[in-house]
This record gives C-alpha cells, sequence and structure tokens, in this order.
C-alpha cells in the first residue's frame, strides 16, 4: 500500500484544524487535513460550507461566521482528506484510516490533533430508549439535513447549547414544549465570584441572557433545579419523569434532548498515552499541553477543545498558535517571528478565557449524571449498570481497567467514549477517591471499528516494522 | 510445614488460583495486588484451556497440562458453588488448522513423538481439509487441514478472574489492592511484606506476580528468570454463533464477539499493540474463515506473556527460607484448575504428582551447565 | 414500530429526491441526507434490538461516536446510519441481535 508523506497531518477539520491548515497551507507546507465528515467545519460548523441562508439564520451569526475559516482549503498543499476514519495514531506519526471501507495510512512529521470535543455521558434510567437524543445530535440534524424533532420535544440537563438550540428551535418554527434544567440549585452562587472577571468578556454573558429573556417570552416551561430523572417508554420514549421544587413531573414527550455539557474528545491523547490531567471545575480530564499545544510526546500537538473546553473561536486561536509552532519547528520561521505572530490569538485566548470559570462554575454538571442510581445502564454498549460497577469496586477494582474486565464495560463498539467519565467516577465516588488516583480506560486502536479485512489489507513499509525476535 | 498464614503475592490468574486453592482447603490467605493498570496477562489472555501440542520438548509438561485441563469441571464446579458465577467452560476439543502443508506434517510428527514418549496416552487425530470441514463448516479453501484433540476446550477468563477474587474473599481470603510489594524480608518462620502503605507478616509466602517474580524471588531464596513477551489479540463485534469449537487462533466466546491471536514477539516491558503485527494476524484469520472478512474490529489487546527461558512453568519451593514458593508460568487460565488444586495443596505438604520437582527453577542451571 | 409522530423538514433542505426501502417499506429522503437523517423523517427511531439484552435503540449522538444507530445497509450488517449517505434504492433493515454475516 502506498503510503503518503506530509511535513503536517491534522486530525479533524473544525476550527482548530481548519485555522491550522490556513496558516501552514499560506506557508507553502504539505497538509493533510483529514476528517470523518463529508464537508469541512467540524460538529461547530457542520455543513457550513452548503447551508443556505435561512439555515444560517435559525443557526444564527456564529455559526454563520465559520464560512470565514474555509478558507483554508484554497491552499495548494491542504489536502482535505474527507469521509476518513483515522483508528489509529502511532507515536512515530504514522496514521492509519478508513476511507469508504478501505484501509488507507499516511505519516507526517508533525501531528496536529484537532478532535474537539464529545457530549458528556449523561446516564440515567432510560437513557438509553429510541426518542432520547443529544442536543448535539439536534443541532446535527438541524445543521445537515435541516430536521425539527416530532412534538411533543423536551430538552433536559444543563449547559449553553442545551438553551442555543432552544433557541434555534423556537427561531426555526419548533414549539419547544419544556426545558427541564438539572443544573444544581447551588451553581449561581458559587459561580458569582467569577463574575466580575466574566464581565470583562461579556459577549458570552449577553448572549446567554438574551437566549434566556427569549425562551421566557415565548412562554417555553423552564423547569429548574430537576432531579431524579427516568425516561419512561417500551419501543421508545413516552415521558420524562423528574422532581422539581418539590413537586413530581410526568412530561409526555416524542422526543427528548439531553445535554449537560462538552469534554475533550480524549481518544487519540489517550491511546499514545499522552499526559493528562484532570480538571475539577470542568468535572473532565485534558491532555496537558502548552500555550502553542505542544504534549509530552515528540511532534504531537493538540488544538481546539480535544486539549480543554474553551469554545470554536478559542479553537480557531490554538489552532493558529500550533500552526505557528509547527513552521517554527520546520524552520520555516524562527522563534521571534513565531512570537510576534502569536500575540494576538495569545490574546484572544486569554479574552476568552475570562468568561470560562464563571460559566463553568454555573453549569457544573449535577451529581446524579457523576454518580447515578444502582440500576442505571452507564456503558450503553455492554449494558452495564452503576450497581454492578460498584459491585466491582466491592470485589476490589480500585480503577476503570479492572472493572472493565470483570463486567465488560467500555468493551462495546463506542469504545468507552460513553461510559468513561462515569465509569471513573461511579469507582471514586464508591471509594472516596480522588479521579485522577482512579484514572481512565487504557484506549487500543483501532479507534474506530474497522473490517478484519481492511485490518488484514494493511502492509507497512519496512522501515516501519518494528524488529520482531 | 507450611502451618499458619498465607501471603499470596499477585492477584492474577496464577495468584488468585493459589490463592483459593489454599483459602478452600481453610488456609488464612491475604493476596497482595497491584493497582489499574499493572501489567496484567490475566487480562489479555485467550482464554484457550489447552493441551494439545503443549511439552513437545517437556512430557511432563504435556502431563501436567492434561491433568489440569481434567480438573477443570472440578474447579468450575467449585467456583460456582462459591461465587454464584458461571465461567462458561466448554471443553469439546479443539482444533489446530494449517495452512501449509510442510508445517502441517512437521506438527503431526512433533505430536506423534510426544504420544510414543507419553506411552501412547496422547489422543488426537489429524484431518484432511475436507474433514476439518465437517467439524468446522465455516473454515476457507486455503485450510489444508488441522489437528483436532478431544483434551482441548476454552472458558471466558474474565468470569475466571472475576469468580476466583469471589470465590476467595467468600473463603476468609483477604485481597490488599494497591501499590506493588516493595520487598519481602524473611526470618526464621516468617515473612514480611513491604508495600508503600505498609508491612505484614505472614508464617508463608507465594511468589505468584508474574513478571513481579524475578525481582521478588531473590529475596527469599529463589530463582525466577522470566522476560515478558508479547502477545496481541484481536476482538471483534459480536456475531451469530459460527464456531463451535475453539481452535489456536481464533475462537468465538460466549456471548458472540471473535478473539483472534496470537503473536510471538521480545519486546520488553511495552504492552502497546503494533499495526503491522494485528495485520498479520488478521491475515491469517480471514484465511482460516473467509467470512470474517467483513466482521468489524473493535478492540485490539497488547498484554506481556510470562516467559522462562524454556516456556515452561517454574514451580519451587525456597529451601534457603522455607515457607516461601514460586509459581509461575504464561498458560494462566489452562493451568488454573492445577494450580489450584494440585499447586496450593504441594504448598502444603500434600502429595503431588512425582514430576512436580521437574519445574523447579534449578532446571535452567543444569541446562547452562550442560 | 413507526410512529406518526416523525422529524419535520426546515423549509429550505435543499437536495433531489432519493427514494430507498427501510424494512421493505419505501420511504423518501434527500440526496445528501444520511441514513439516520432519513430514518427519523419517515418516522423511524430505532434501528436494532441490542445483542445484550434485545433492548430497541436507536440513533443517539448523530455524529459517530456512539455506534447506536447500527443497521443493515444494502446486505452490510452494523452500519453506521449517521455516517452514511442514502443512494437511491438503498435497502435498509433493522437489525436483532447479534449482526449474522452478510
Amino acid at each position: 500500500m502506498m503510503s503518503e508523506h506530509f511535513d503536517v497531518a491534522i486530525i479533524g477539520a473544525g476550527p482548530a484544524g481548519l485555522a491550522a491548515a490556513d496558516i501552514l497551507g499560506k506557508a507553502g507546507r504539505s497538509v493533510a487535513l483529514i476528517d470523518e465528515q463529508p464537508g469541512p467545519g467540524g460538529q461547530i460548523y457542520r455543513a457550513i460550507a452548503t447551508a443556505g441562508e435561512q439555515r444560517k439564520a435559525v443557526l444564527g451569526a456564529d455559526y454563520a461566521a465559520g464560512s470565514a475559516l474555509l478558507g483554508a482549503l484554497g491552499h495548494a498543499g491542504v489536502r482535505h482528506i474527507a469521509g476518513a476514519s483515522v483508528w489509529e495514531v502511532t507515536p512515530e506519526h504514522r496514521l492509519s484510516y478508513s476511507l469508504a471501507g478501505r484501509a488507507a495510512s499516511l505519516s507526517a512529521e508533525h501531528v496536529l490533533v484537532a478532535t474537539g470535543a464529545t457530549e458528556r455521558p449523561m446516564p440515567f434510567p432510560g437513557w438509553t430508549l429510541p426518542g432520547v437524543m443529544t442536543a448535539g445530535a439536534g443541532q446535527i440534524l438541524l445543521k445537515t439535513p435541516g430536521l425539527l424533532p416530532p412534538s411533543p420535544c423536551v430538552l433536559a440537563g444543563s449547559g449553553p447549547l442545551l438553551f442555543l438550540l432552544a433557541t434555534q428551535y423556537l427561531a426555526a418554527g419548533l414549539k419547544v414544549d419544556a426545558i427541564v434544567e438539572t443544573t444544581p440549585s447551588g451553581n449561581l452562587a458559587k459561580a458569582l465570584p467569577h463574575l466580575p472577571r466574566a464581565l470583562l468578556s461579556n459577549r458570552y454573558l449577553r448572549k446567554g441572557l438574551a437566549m434566556l429573556a427569549n425562551l421566557r417570552k415565548a412562554g417555553v416551561a423552564h423547569h429548574r433545579n430537576a432531579t431524579g430523572l427516568v425516561a419512561e417508554g417500551s419501543e421508545r420514549i413516552e415521558a420524562l419523569r423528574f422532581r422539581s421544587r418539590g413537586k413530581d413531573h410526568r412530561l409526555p414527550c416524542a422526543t427528548l434532548m439531553i445535554h449537560t455539557g462538552i469534554v475533550p474528545n480524549v481518544q487519540i491523547s489517550r491511546a499514545l498515552n499522552l499526559d493528562h490531567a484532570w480538571n475539577d471545575l470542568q468535572q473532565c480530564w485534558h491532555p496537558v499541553i502548552d500555550a502553542f499545544g505542544a504534549t509530552s510526546a515528540q511532534g504531537i500537538r493538540i488544538a481546539g477543545d480535544g486539549g480543554g473546553i474553551a469554545g470554536a473561536e478559542a479553537a480557531a486561536n490554538a489552532g493558529r498558535l500550533a500552526a505557528l509552532a509547527i513552521l517554527a519547528d520546520l524552520g520555516e520561521i524562527s522563534a521571534s517571528e513565531r512570537d510576534a505572530r502569536a500575540s494576538a490569538d495569545l490574546a484572544a485566548l486569554n479574552w476568552h478565557a475570562r468568561a470560562r470559570p464563571f460559566l463553568d462554575a454555573l453549569y457544573t454538571v449535577a451529581p446524579e449524571f457523576l454518580d447515578p442510581a444502582d440500576e442505571t445502564i452507564v456503558c450503553r454498549c455492554e449494558e452495564v449498570t452503576a450497581g454492578k460497577i460498584r459491585e466491582f469496586v466491592d470485589l476490589g477494582c480500585l480503577g476503570p481497567n479492572q472493572a472493565k474486565s470483570f463486567g465488560r464495560s467500555g468493551m462495546g463498539p463506542c469504545q468507552g467514549r460513553y461510559c468513561g467519565l462515569t465509569v471513573s467516577s461511579i469507582i471514586a465516588h464508591k471509594r472516596g477517591a480522588a479521579m485522577d488516583e482512579v484514572g481512565y480506560y487504557r484506549i487500543r486502536p483501532p479507534l474506530k471499528p474497522i473490517t478484519l479485512g481492511e485490518l488484514a489489507s494493511m502492509e507497512l513499509d519496512d522501515d516501519d516494522q518494528r524488529p520482531a525476535a | 510445614m507450611a502451618d499458619g498464614t498465607f501471603a499470596v503475592i499477585g492477584g492474577g490468574l496464577v495468584g488468585m488460583a493459589v490463592a483459593w486453592g489454599l483459602a478452600s482447603r481453610g488456609r488464612k490467605v491475604t493476596v497482595f495486588d497491584e493497582g489499574d493498570r499493572a501489567f496484567r496477562a490475566s487480562r489479555g489472555n485467550f482464554g484457550l484451556v489447552w493441551v494439545q501440542g503443549k511439552g513437545i520438548a517437556m512430557p511432563d509438561y504435556a502431563r501436567w497440562s492434561r491433568l489440569s485441563a481434567q480438573h477443570w469441571p472440578g474447579l468450575r464446579d467449585e467456583l460456582r458453588d462459591a461465587a454464584g458465577i458461571d465461567i462458561e467452560l466448554a471443553q469439546p476439543g479443539g482444533l489446530q488448522m494449517f495452512l501449509d502443508e510442510d508445517e502441517a506434517e512437521q506438527t503431526v510428527a512433533q505430536m506423534q513423538a510426544l504420544r510414543t514418549a507419553l506411552g501412547g496416552d496422547y489422543p488426537f487425530e489429524y484431518l484432511g481439509h475436507n474433514a476439518v470441514k465437517k467439524l468446522v463448516p465455516e473454515i476457507g479453501p486455503q485450510v489444508v487441514g488441522g489437528i483436532h484433540s478431544p483434551m482441548d476446550g476454552h472458558l471466558n477468563p474474565l468470569y475466571l478472574l472475576r469468580a476466583l477474587h469471589k470465590g476467595v474473599r467468600a473463603a476468609g481470603g483477604t485481597v490488599l489492592h494497591g501499590p506493588r510489594v516493595e520487598r519481602i524480608s524473611s526470618r526464621p518462620g516468617s515473612f514480611e511484606v513491604h508495600r508503600a502503605d505498609g508491612t505484614w507478616s505472614a508464617d508463608n509466602v507465594v511468589l505468584c506476580a508474574g513478571l513481579g517474580n524475578a525481582r521478588l524471588a531473590p529475596m527469599v531464596g529463589l530463582d525466577a528468570p522470566v522476560v515478558p513477551n508479547r502477545g496481541q489479540v484481536i476482538i471483534t463485534e459480536r456475531v451469530r454463533p459460527f464456531l463451535n469449537m475453539p481452535t489456536v487462533h481464533v475462537r468465538q466466546v460466549g456471548e458472540g464477539a471473535v478473539q483472534i491471536g496470537d503473536s510471538k514477539e521480545d519486546v520488553g516491558l511495552d504492552d502497546s499493540t503494533r499495526g503491522d503485527v494485528l495485520a498479520a494476524i488478521a491475515r491469517r484469520a480471514t484465511r482460516y474463515f473467509p467470512l470474517l472478512e467483513g466482521v468489524r474490529v473493535v478492540r485490539t489487546w497488547g498484554a506481556l506473556r510470562v516467559m522462562s527461558p524454556d516456556g515452561h512453568p517454574i514451580y519451587d519451593r525456597s529451601t534457603a527460607c522455607p515457607g516461601a514458593s514460586l509459581v509461575t508460568c504464561h498458560s494462566g487460565v489452562t493451568l488454573a484448575a492445577a494450580h489450584a488444586r494440585v499447586v496450593a495443596g504441594w504448598i502444603c505438604g500434600e502429595q503431588a504428582p512425582g514430576y512436580m520437582e521437574v519445574f523447579g527453577a534449578q532446571r535452567f542451571a543444569l541446562q547452562a551447565a550442560g | 414500530m413507526r410512529n406518526v409522530s416523525h422529524f419535520r423538514r426546515l423549509d429550505d433542505a435543499a437536495g433531489g429526491k432519493v427514494t430507498l426501502t427501510f424494512d421493505g417499506e419505501a420511504i423518501e429522503a434527500r440526496a445528501g441526507d444520511t441514513v439516520a437523517a432519513a430514518m427519523l423523517s419517515a418516522g423511524f427511531v430505532a434501528g436494532r434490538e441490542t445483542p445484550v439484552s434485545g433492548s430497541p435503540r436507536g440513533p443517539y449522538c448523530l455524529m459517530g461516536a456512539c455506534f447506536e444507530c447500527l443497521v443493515e445497509i444494502d446486505g452490510e450488517p452494523n452500519r453506521q446510519a449517521c455516517m452514511t449517505e442514502v443512494r437511491d434504492g438503498m435497502s435498509v433493515r433493522r437489525m436483532h441481535g447479534a449482526r449474522a454475516f452478510g
């Protein structure tokens, strides 16, 4: 098999990847911009290259602004490899991927991982029923096929994306029947000390307040401090039960969109065994990186939400910074030129960072999703419950890898993406141990399932083969 | 001899099987186990209870493997009663398939020689392509034949590990998970086990620490010249049942996933996976079973086998520090029944097969001298 | 299984008409749709029963990460509906338990 070599391989064509590709492409470097979706933009600017005017109006100005990043694809040296699932990244900078059912690979001097965020798992009884989807899924359906969910439609959980989706639904003329907010009641008080700093970049707050006012004006029922969520139904969701302000509620629904924040997608950084740190406020791990995205591995950088949640605009800043550092590493620019060109993006990152502690404290995840009730399925693929994980702790499991071998959690096709944080968190609660002490799943290739035939077709160049005894 | 309390170092399949054997004999056992990301052969193994082809160069190892296979139904029942877990043991016989006539011929000759060395009691049969296809209809045209032996079988190794942990606790044993054992000191009649989180004393100590044995054995007058050898395993999505008996390289587990192995690399303490080796494993599997080509791989595993210089187990009792013993091998599943039902008794001074002595580490010194 | 309530289109959703079948029943989609979008707009929220317990599942994350939307497409089992574009004449089937070999 031919394996092409590039100056830089960028994984992910979202804001960070596109912004980096633009800088590198302008400098005449060869770039493989590899992404799983058919079009550029990542999840946040999904279908940005093809969205019509009405779609952009519904999705809002922040979405439409993503068009500005598409210039990256115009550089001769930038090859956009779309529809490709990367299933292995080696420390030697080889990427194996699957494209239209065939295995392929490439290698690069430098690797930039720009794989963004995923939605935090929000486990509660019934969250596996058909008709329950993530708010991110709701947005994707708006962005790509332009689909609105059937009524009654309920949104449940916490975080800006939930309110953004409700606002977009209203703009599209869909009646949102209720928002069931699970934000813990003490959060506002905990967030207030961060407010003065957040006001220094008050565009975020102004936007948030405008969204809330909009929803109020539209008469959307808003249940606050909701706890004890249970989705009911047999073949699909029929109703959501919960408790709010001392009263039990049961809302019929045809679709339930759930969301409780986003977390860095760490599949690649974990598979590479890079250093990670636990962020207690955001309740997630992130790879340890410097201002230019450098990781603990030589020649591998991370930019965007995959390095720590900061949002789409900050991701573009981080992508540019990583690209400048790569140009300096390649000898294309001097260190002083790098630093001079970096100053605007560094300042912008600082600006974005001001609102973050306030938002993080305001939208911390509710305890019932971190340490769910025994009967809750936490591993959707293998249908392992929270109670089972606790049983394994009683049997001596100190961390998620032992729990995995005792009960198969994390062994299904999603490879732990939707249970990893929960399983570690349940173990930490049960043991009374810190998350860093409990640790995370060992992630192994393939990062996405590939057929045995594809794997069998892989033939690596001689110089990549390790000496075998 | 060997009365009183036991410290078992290592909570993998070897240590837990020995601990279960001791605890079910009424001994007071404490197992010292490492943390979540320790190098664990137990998590990466293949689940075969396998006899054919083992001990080509050491007939006593063939006897021993077979004895363990015979003990398996008994251990299965003990664990079901003690832990309430069915380990999915099945011993329908097993198949070693060949893609190459020469390789088949050579292996059959070796197995025939082994059968002779064992006095004829070593059941297996070489089957040509058509006869193999009758047993396992899904084989591909490139399979030239295979050796079938009724001695072989398989089980679910993850259930086994869980059942042993549960069983040991149910029998009054203690498992202390935490940092690794740093040091073992001995005084006449007792031992002290030192970890970063404390020190424990015991009348006896059994080293079952896998690769860790190499470091710990000299502290109690034993020798464990073991080195890591990485094995890689591919696991697929669940498929409908297609394979009714285990083969050396491919087996279908109870829940439907297909496990595919195996490789032998000498890479030191690196339990990552390598694409080139995995591709070779996948190629071989699709030649055995072409229908697997479109089945998706959901996981791969690299785990470290614990290999002695001749690949055979080491069982030893310390003469310098009476009460200390060593159990180490790379076939933690196949031999778990022997470890629980024979080795634990041998450690306690019960009668054991005469050939147990050949598994002592002094054989390496003799080989070196010879 | 099919529910009267289905996802509806925003007016401007472009793309030519594509016809495919879901469990043998003809459904309409637009060019560029994913199979998951086509299913949802036709009112099918579930595409399979799990190999573990037989419980129903359907599209959940729509971004290729959760593997809940697996269906059989043109005879090939366990394809991600949210990552596969529709094609005229495509045959999509629900799956019941572990996959066959296709």
